[in-house]
């Protein structure tokens, strides 16, 4: 077996037994990485030489006897993760020359677990995207591609494309994402591979570049549902230094995975069932629920009234909370700085800003600056925030009735790269099924259960209520036995 | 009469109301750890949080918290249980977030009261409107090079209290007694340590002018003034400012300026001209700030006691409302007479410490918190005036000599030999003496010129050097003379 | 509602976002078609609704205090090390007339 083709289950396994070291284990990835990352950009720095000396020195303590729960484990971390030392872009030029003297709290947690870290991952620029098409540092291509049509490359999702991609195509074992909208699931699903927004406040956002901060989330992708719980757990946790993280114990979630679903009852939201919906999408997600209902799970349709207005709740919430965390990005003590001769400060930071951002991220900026400004704080803002509201009280609604809630995680496939470009509200659309978790705060799991026609990865979603991750991972786990999803991406390490 | 200037056009009111940024007393920022001293090195206490650096997140500082309460009850204000922080949007060299965290539509104190007391003894309400906390920014400083501007963030994310009066103002003697009043009431908290000259208080002066009988007419905003005096200035100087605009047939605009100190104007500030839309949102970082009414009301339970209610006191004690004022203008001030009256009578120490100490302290530029005679000294001084060791001018001797040597005052009296003399037998003597030596002004006294009784005094005291005991040697006269 | 270019270039000033000429038509047509397909919050009946103030699912989120401790600051040289323009101990911005 190729050491690149393990869980990470099975890695932490054989390196308990000894049949490798971290060392053979990192050289691997990082040989994968030489080889592949050319084509798929899904690194934006490469760290050998650091994660080399984290793996010599893992195994001296896995031989001294220091085992943390990932010793040795070699993971991608998302470029929105602050690492101390190692330059962080956030996929912007504007941070192209940024290095952070301090860590992320979750990427110092799964230091302190003895993980190795192989390098940066790419994304959409301030993680605002869908495609990964929208990075300075380059598009991320899905290592999958279509049965039918294997010259057009096809977009990762987004904006953790990266860190999906990595994982997929076996240049890391897991990797560390953030999902704001659904750039965790939607990437996930894309790529074929699981990953899961925990409960917001599950995770420390310090550290972490912040997009939106009422709805950014970190969490981890991995191959497996039960590697991902594994990753969840090292990650979670309580931080003082995050006001809105949650002081509540972390569950062992890896055992979780193993509760399985007699007697729950998932609820499918009627609204989901959009008009014009693929027919493949249809099916998969008749399938997965057909699955539980074999594993001992009840089925119920559920109402939620106000998630038909999700996405444009979250397409003035994000932009609006956006457009003031980024203001900080002022080439004044850190970051790129652009002037011409003679410039005043006003002209620096609008040279600075407009050369800075990209034009997702500029026209963002400026949609939430707008929704904010006066006159216009009401009608939009405001209404959105009760909007989202309603839509929390929906979800709580719904769980008088359910345990869980089962629903497609995209509504399409991974698409091409040239595909949905010029269209912002058609790449918008890409989140429709994940936005309501974030905007309600609660967990969101994507497992890959099946083959679209051309033969790409579609993936099912599991919401959870507030802080119960166990229950997703019960049912994500069940979901992953049962569509016993081996289909492998055609770029990967090892192959 | 109220207070008017005379324009071209006839006599102009004046509607002023007040932006007090007090800084809150606490070890550490509001949001971050890093310490709040004055004067360190630039750039040397500032967190990544402070800096606005990526990832990095708010945690509020309890005692910033307190703090705030605190003066809200000291402030007679309304203290809002639930209460939130908002983002103020604006981009700034100093501000290096991007926003100003601070609290806008829900402050955690509401409205409250405080009483001003003006130089004609008149006392007058002036309205709170309310107070909220908010993190300061940075310092830019513009003389260091010829082309750039220097930014030290030492003090940005420190708390600030934002003190909002209502327009209660009338006059550029209130304004100043307002804020002296706050200042008053800050210090006796210790929520602000009021220095001004450190920036640690300053003030957002809104002013406008009108008519007798007319609403409110469009106000300007002085920035940033830094003293009380520069408060009563700004006032007028931008009060003129707008009735010439008036007059001129001209509007005032709304706007923010500037007063140069230097030459007594103000002017309007470049740098704000498009700073209006802050496009304020609740700030997701943070929770809504939920206090428990225990919490408050022991935190009420340990304030210390208050200039008014410090007053009252000591009008009830027998002093001069007058006395009363001056005593407790400083927390300090009102210790040390404290400590001066304690089991003494307390008007001899006032008459003292308001008299002699109040005069010595101008004369040699010295503070209360830094006295020449201590406190304990003064006290031991009045015992021996009471227990007629020293008369009222011997008195005054001592005290220039404990001013002089710092000595205690028992120790001077015995060195200088200043004991009063109340031996009856021998004032007796000297004032024979004394009639002996001037029989012709004797016989005069006895053929009813009484109003040389003072010349037999004074002589005698003269002849004593001034140690007889008054009482005594007017008591041994007057009976000497009745013969 | 439709932005006028006026409002274009408004929000992009406010926003501190240079805009040449080119880029405020295209601009416009963009935010304008967002806008539009936002526009349909307006329909849903918000009245007596509380607002969500933050992320948090848990509806009785509060702030959390920490004590008045200072642990942080001492570290002038971190904090300027990735300045465009250290100047000394402090950052360089151009002149700023006040």
């Amino acid at each position: 077996m190729h050491p690149t083709d393990f869980t990470l289950r099975g890695a932490l396994d054989a390196l308990t037994e000894g049949t490798i070291s971290s060392v053979e284990l990192t050289q691997a990835h990082l040989d994968g990485i030489a080889k592949l990352n050319p084509r798929l950009n899904a690194y934006v720095t490469v760290t050998a030489e650091k994660a080399l000396a984290a793996a010599r020195a893992s195994d001296e303590r896995r031989a001294a006897g220091q085992v943390g729960a990932l010793e040795g484990i070699p993971l991608a971390i998302k470029d929105l993760f602050c690492t101390a030392g190692t330059r962080t872009t956030a996929g912007s030029r504007i941070l192209d020359s940024f290095v952070p003297p301090y860590e992320s709290t979750v990427s110092q947690k799964l230091l302190d677990d003895g993980a190795v870290f192989l390098g940066k991952a790419n994304l959409d620029e301030f993680a605002m995207g869908s495609s990964n098409t929208t990075s300075a540092s380059g598009p991320v291509e899905n290592p999958w591609s279509r049965a039918n049509d294997p010259d057009t490359r096809l977009v990762p999702g987004g904006s953790s494309g990266g860190s999906a991609a990595a994982v997929a195509a076996r240049l890391a074992l897991g990797a560390t994402a953030t999902d704001t909208g659904g750039s965790i699931r939607q990437p996930a699903a894309f790529c074929g591979i699981a990953g899961i927004k925990p409960t917001y406040g599950r995770c420390s956002r310090f550290g972490i570049v912040a997009f939106a901060s009422s709805l950014d989330q970190a969490g981890p992708v991995a191959r497996t549902v039960e590697d991902c719980a594994i990753l969840l757990k090292s990650m979670a946790g309580f931080d003082p230094k995050d006001s809105t993280s949650a002081d509540l114990p972390v569950p062992d979630f890896a055992r979780a995975c193993e509760r399985g679903v007699k007697g729950l009852r998932i609820g499918v939201p009627k609204e989901y069932r959009l008009d014009g919906m693929a027919p493949e999408i249809v099916a998969l997600w008749e399938q997965g629920l057909q699955w539980l209902r074999d594993a001992g799970a009840e089925t119920v349709e559920i109402s939620l009234p106000h998630a038909k207005y999700a996405l444009p709740t979250y397409y003035i919430v994000a932009p609006a909370e956006a457009s003031s965390n980024l203001a900080r990005y002022d080439g004044v003590r850190f970051g790129t700085r652009v002037t011409e001769p003679g410039s005043d400060l006003r002209d620096l930071y609008e040279r600075t800003r407009a050369a800075g951002f990209g034009p997702e991220v500029r026209r963002r900026i400026m949609i939430g600056t707008y929704v904010l400004s006066a006159g216009y704080y009401d009608a939009y803002y405001l209404k959105a925030q009760k909007v989202r509201a309603l839509i929390r009280r929906d979800f709580e609604n719904a769980y008088a009735a359910v345990d869980a809630i089962v629903t497609p995680a995209t509504p399409s496939a991974a698409f091409g790269m040239n595909e949905k470009q010029d269209d912002p509200v058609a790449m918008y659309l890409n989140d429709i099924f994940t936005v309501t978790a974030n905007l309600a705060g609660l967990p969101g799991l994507a497992v890959p259960a099946g083959l679209d026609a051309q033969g790409l990865p579609l993936g099912l979603q599991v919401i959870g209520r507030a802080f119960d991750e166990e229950t997703v991972f019960a049912v994500g786990r069940t979901l992953e036995r049962a569509a016993d999803f081996t289909a492998l991406p055609r770029l990967r390490a090892g192959a | 009469m109220s207070y008017t200037i005379e324009g071209r056009t006839g006599p102009w009111e004046l509607v002023i109301g007040l932006e007090i940024h007090a800084q809150v007393i606490s070890e550490a920022k509001l949001f971050s750890g890093a310490a709040t001293e004055f004067g360190a090195e630039p750039n040397s206490q500032v967190s990544f949080i402070d800096a606005g650096f990526p990832g990095m997140l708010p945690v509020i500082n309890a005692e910033c918290v307190a703090q705030a309460v605190r003066t809200g009850l000291g402030l007679n204000a309304q203290v809002n249980l639930w209460s939130r922080f908002d983002r103020k949007n604006y981009f700034y060299a100093d501000l290096p977030q991007g926003f100003q965290i601070s609290q806008f539509a829900h402050p955690i104190i509401g409205e409250g009261a405080v009483e001003i007391t003006l130089a004609d003894g008149v006392t007058k309400t002036i309205g709170i409107t309310r107070l909220h906390l908010e993190q300061d920014a940075g310092k830019s400083l513009h003389d260091q090079h010829a082309t750039k501007s220097f930014i030290d963030l030492n003090r940005s994310g420190v708390a600030l209290m934002e003190i909002v009066s209502e327009p209660d103002m009338r006059s550029p003697e209130e304004a100043g007694a307002y804020l002296t009043k706050i200042r008053q009431i800050l210090r006796y908290l210790g929520t602000c340590d009021g220095n001004m000259d450190e920036g640690s208080m300053r003030a957002d002066v809104n002013v406008s002018v009108r008519k007798a009988g007319e609403g409110f007419r469009t106000r300007c905003e002085v920035k940033n003034v830094n003293s009380i005096r520069f408060v009563m200035q700004a006032v007028e100087a931008e009060a003129r400012r707008q009735i010439e605009v008036w007059e001129a047939g001209d509007e005032v605009f709304q706007e923010t300026r500037l007063f140069d100190t230097a030459r007594g104007i103000t002017r309007s500030m470049r740098s704000k001209e498009d700073a209006h839309d802050y496009r304020y949102f609740p700030e997701p970082d943070l929770p809504p700030l939920v206090l428990e009414s225990d919490w408050v009301e022991a935190l009420k339970a340990a304030l210390p006691e208050l200039p008014d209610v410090r007053r009252a006191r000591y009008v009830a004690m027998g002093l001069s409302p007058y006395d009363a004022h001056v005593l407790t203008l400083e927390k300090e001030t009102a210790v040390f007479f404290e400590t001066v009256a304690k089991g003494r009578d307390a008007k001899l120490a006032a008459n003292w410490v308001t008299g002699d100490f109040f005069a010595a302290l101008n004369r040699l530029k010295r503070d209360v918190a830094d006295p020449p005679v201590t406190a304990e000294n003064l006290g031991a001084l009045l015992d021996l005036i009471s227990d007629k060791t020293l008369s009222g001018s011997l008195a005054k001797q001592v005290f220039e000599a404990m001013l002089e040597t710092g000595k205690a005052p028992g120790e001077i009296v015995e060195e200088r030999g200043l004991k009063q003399v109340t031996d009856t037998g021998a004032i007796e003597a000297v004032v024979a003496q004394v009639m002996a030596a001037n029989a012709d002004k004797v016989a005069e006294y006895r053929s009813g010129k009484e109003k040389l009784f003072g010349f037999f005094v004074g002589q005698t005291m003269k002849a004593m050097q001034g140690k007889g005991n008054p009482a005594l040697v007017n008591e041994v006269v007057k009976t000497a003379l009745a013969g | 509602m439709s932005l006028d270019t006026a409002t274009i270039r408004r929000i992009a000033s406010l926003a501190r976002i240079r805009l040449d000429e080119s880029e405020v038509q295209q601009a416009q047509a963009e935010i304008n078609g967002i806008l539009g397909w936002i526009e349909q919050l307006q329909e849903v009946d918000t009245e007596g609704v509380e607002p969500m103030a933050g992320g948090s699912p848990v509806a009785q989120a509060r702030a959390r205090l920490r004590p008045d401790v200072v642990n942080d600051g001492g570290q002038a040289d971190a904090i300027l090390a990735n300045a465009p323009d250290r100047q000394g101990e402090y950052f360089g911005v151009p002149k700023v007339v006040e």
